[in-house]
This record gives structure tokens, sequence and C-alpha cells, in this order.
């Protein structure tokens, strides 16, 4: 029963609301509504969950005296004070809040994704020494898309952000198309296997 | 020193201490990591508080007396069950009443991903455009059917659909270099122009 009930919530649920995209009801249109309040009740608790297990995990470590167990004490002193100073002083512009975040998340936030950068030019390196047709082909529209976005490519040739132009709409367009086609496919028969009861891994192991 | 200067210190040395991973791993990128990790975390949770729990929870319960928001609420709490060996089936309640939703989903992207694009699709064969955005679409799709053996006048078929995907690919690869560099850029201007004051 641990495990029938909450599939049987997810089946029943679930083809009202298959039926509720079909028929715009009234009846239909306010128990969506009123699910849509129980979500918003339900939804501060999942971060609670997330805050549970990065303490669990980091505290695990801390416990254990694990190789570099020091940065998980500074992980935890990090977000108890986050969210202390958010607590107290409140989240407005000019507190130390946001102080925090301009001076601390923003600058490491941005610079973690910069750092993609450096191994994208590796990476591409890499699968030029790979001299397949394929890879060239990848690299010739990458060189050619970025040299369309910036003024040196219009002062090398005129024809660049033209082609640049073609290759976003013509075969940039069928093949996000195409793969778009068979991520709908995907989506729909993996929401029909949940909706059926036949995929259950969302329910964890146990009883 | 001025507070605007330390506030560029701590900033530059995050910058400094997260690019140093480039060398290699080490303890100013380790201790960056992990203040990142911790502040990303605690930053969520007073905003979860004053936009989330606040007016959805707290002020429907205490201030307009809606007293059945409170099944929500416990049932929302039954996530931390999760951790539990013998409790932890109770969190599947809130996790199911939130999958719910799959059941819009199947009417919805069969719309949006499938119907929608095929419509957009099927256009007149009336310039050399349309007429290779349609090969390239139908070559893509049955590159990806694995039902059939790639060989023959139907692997030289998926094999068009495969140099399409390296266009596509390449024209996704050109703008994320694009987006990436743009930020590294912005850290350079940060680290040269607010911090050293060479470049204006």
């Amino acid at each position: 029963m641990k495990r029938q009930i909450p599939l049987l919530i997810v089946i029943i649920l679930g083809f009202i609301f298959a039926i509720h995209t079909f028929v715009p009801h009234k009846v239909s249109a306010d128990f969506f509504d009123w699910y849509q309040t129980w979500i918003k009740a339900i939804s501060p608790f999942m971060v609670l969950l997330g805050i549970m297990s990065l303490t669990m995990v980091h505290s695990t470590k801390i416990k254990r005296k694990v190789p570099n167990w020091q940065y998980s004490v500074v992980t935890l002193l990090s977000l108890v004070g986050t969210g202390a100073v958010g607590f107290i002083w409140g989240t407005q512009e000019g507190t130390p809040f946001m102080w925090l975040f301009k001076n601390v998340q923003m600058p490491m936030g941005a610079t973690m994704f910069s750092l993609l950068a450096f191994y994208i030019a590796s990476a591409a390196y890499k699968a030029f020494r790979a001299r397949s047709a394929e890879a060239t082909v990848l690299l010739v529209a990458a060189m050619i898309v970025m040299l369309g976005q910036v003024p040196i490519g219009i002062k090398i040739s005129k024809w660049i952000p033209e082609i640049s132009s073609w290759i976003l709409n013509v075969p940039n367009l069928a093949a996000k198309r195409g793969i778009a086609l068979g991520v709908g496919l995907g989506m729909t028969a993996t929401s029909l296997k949940i909706l059926l009861g036949i995929e259950r891994t969302y329910l964890g192991g146990g009883d | 020193m001025s507070f605007e200067t330390i506030s560029n210190f701590i900033a530059a040395f995050f910058t400094l201490s997260i690019f140093s991973f480039l060398y290699k791993d080490n303890p100013f990128y380790k201790f960056a990591e992990a203040v990142f990790i911790g502040v990303s975390m605690g930053y969520a949770i007073p905003l979860i508080y004053k936009d989330v729990f606040t007016p959805f929870v707290y002020r429907p319960i205490f201030v307009e007396s809606k007293f059945w928001i409170l099944i929500p609420a416990l049932m929302g709490s039954l996530y931390v069950f999760r951790f539990s060996k013998n409790l932890s089936w109770l969190s599947r309640y809130p996790i199911v009443f939130g999958m719910a939703i799959v059941g819009m989903g199947v009417p919805l992207s069969m719309h949006s991903y499938v119907l929608v694009q095929m419509r957009s699709a099927m256009l007149p064969f009336d310039n050399i455009n349309t007429i290779l955005i349609f090969i390239g679409t139908v070559s893509i799709l049955l590159y990806f059917f694995f039902s059939r053996e790639h060989k023959g006048v139907y692997g030289k078929v998926t094999n068009v659909g495969i140099w399409y995907m390296m266009v596509g690919f390449g024209a996704s690869f050109g703008y994320t270099v694009m987006a990436r560099i743009s930020l590294l850029i912005g850290r350079i201007q940060f680290l040269l122009g607010d911090c050293l004051g060479l470049v204006k």
C-alpha cells in the first residue's frame, strides 16, 4: 500500500489534468487553481530538502574527517552565514545580503562559466585533430557563426554575416526541428509511462 | 581604503581563485568552490522564505485564517522523511502530488514539440531553403530510427542527417563560445578596470 496509494494519486490526478487540457470547463479550471495553490504551499519544503541534503553530506564529511574536510566547514559556514545575513538585514538593495550577492556569488558564478571558454577551445582543438569530415563541418560552421556576430567578420568578407545567417536559418533550423520532434515524442512517451504507472522510479526504492 | 575598494578586492580574490583552476586544482580554488556552494544555497533560503513561504504558506494560515492550507504545508513537510530509513515512504506523497502534472504534459508536449514543429515543416516547396529544411528534418528523424540498420540507400539518407546535425551543433557551439567569451571579457574588464584602473 505504501507504493500503490501514491501511484493511484498520480494516475487519477494525471488523467484529470489530461482531460482538463481538452475541457476548459469552470469546474475543471477551479480544480486546477486549487491544485496550484497546494503546489505553491508544498514547494518551499523542497528547499528544506536541499538544505538538509547539503548539511548532511558535509557534516558527515566533517565527522569522518575525510580528506579536505576543512572545505566542508567553509561550505556550511557560508550557507549559514548567507542565510542569517538575509534574515537579519533583509534582502533589499543596499543590505549585506545584496553585497554578498554582488561581490561573492555573482563574480564567482560568472568566472565559473567563463572558465568554460578555455575548455571549449581545448575541445575544439581536439576535435580538429580528429580530422574527420564531420568534425571539420562542425568547426567551419562554428567559425562562420562566430565571425558573423562580430565586427571583424564583415571586414573579412561581406558574405560572412549572410552565410552565418543562412546557417542559422536553414541547416541549423532543420537540425533543431528534427531533434525537437524526437524530444517531443520522447517526452510524450515518458509522460504516458508515468501516467499509466509503467515508469515508477520517481517513487524511490524500498517498500 | 574605501569600502568599494575592499569589495572589489574580495570579488577579485574569488575571481582569481576560480581562474587558478586553469593551472591545476589547488587550495584557493577549493576554498572558493566551497564558499560558492554555501553562498548560492544560503542565498536561496531568505528569498524562498520571503517570496514563496510567506505569501503561500504563512500569510494564508496566520493572517487570512485559511487553515486548510495546513494540509499541503504538512504534506510538504513530509519531504524531510526522505532521509529516514523506515519512514521514507511518507516523502512519496508530496512527490507524487507534484508529479501528477505530467497528465497535462502529454497533450502539451505533443502539441508544442511535435504538432507545431510538423506544421512549421510542412510549407510549400516554393524556394530552395524550404526544400533543404524539409530534407534535413526528415533525414535527422530517419537517423534516430534505430529499428532499421543504417546501410545502403537508407544509410546514405541518415548520413545526410548527420551532416545537418553537425552544422546545427557547430552553430550552437559557436553561440556557446561567444557567450562564454563575453563572460570572460566581463571578468577581465573587472580585474583590469574596476580593480586596477588600467582600462576605462
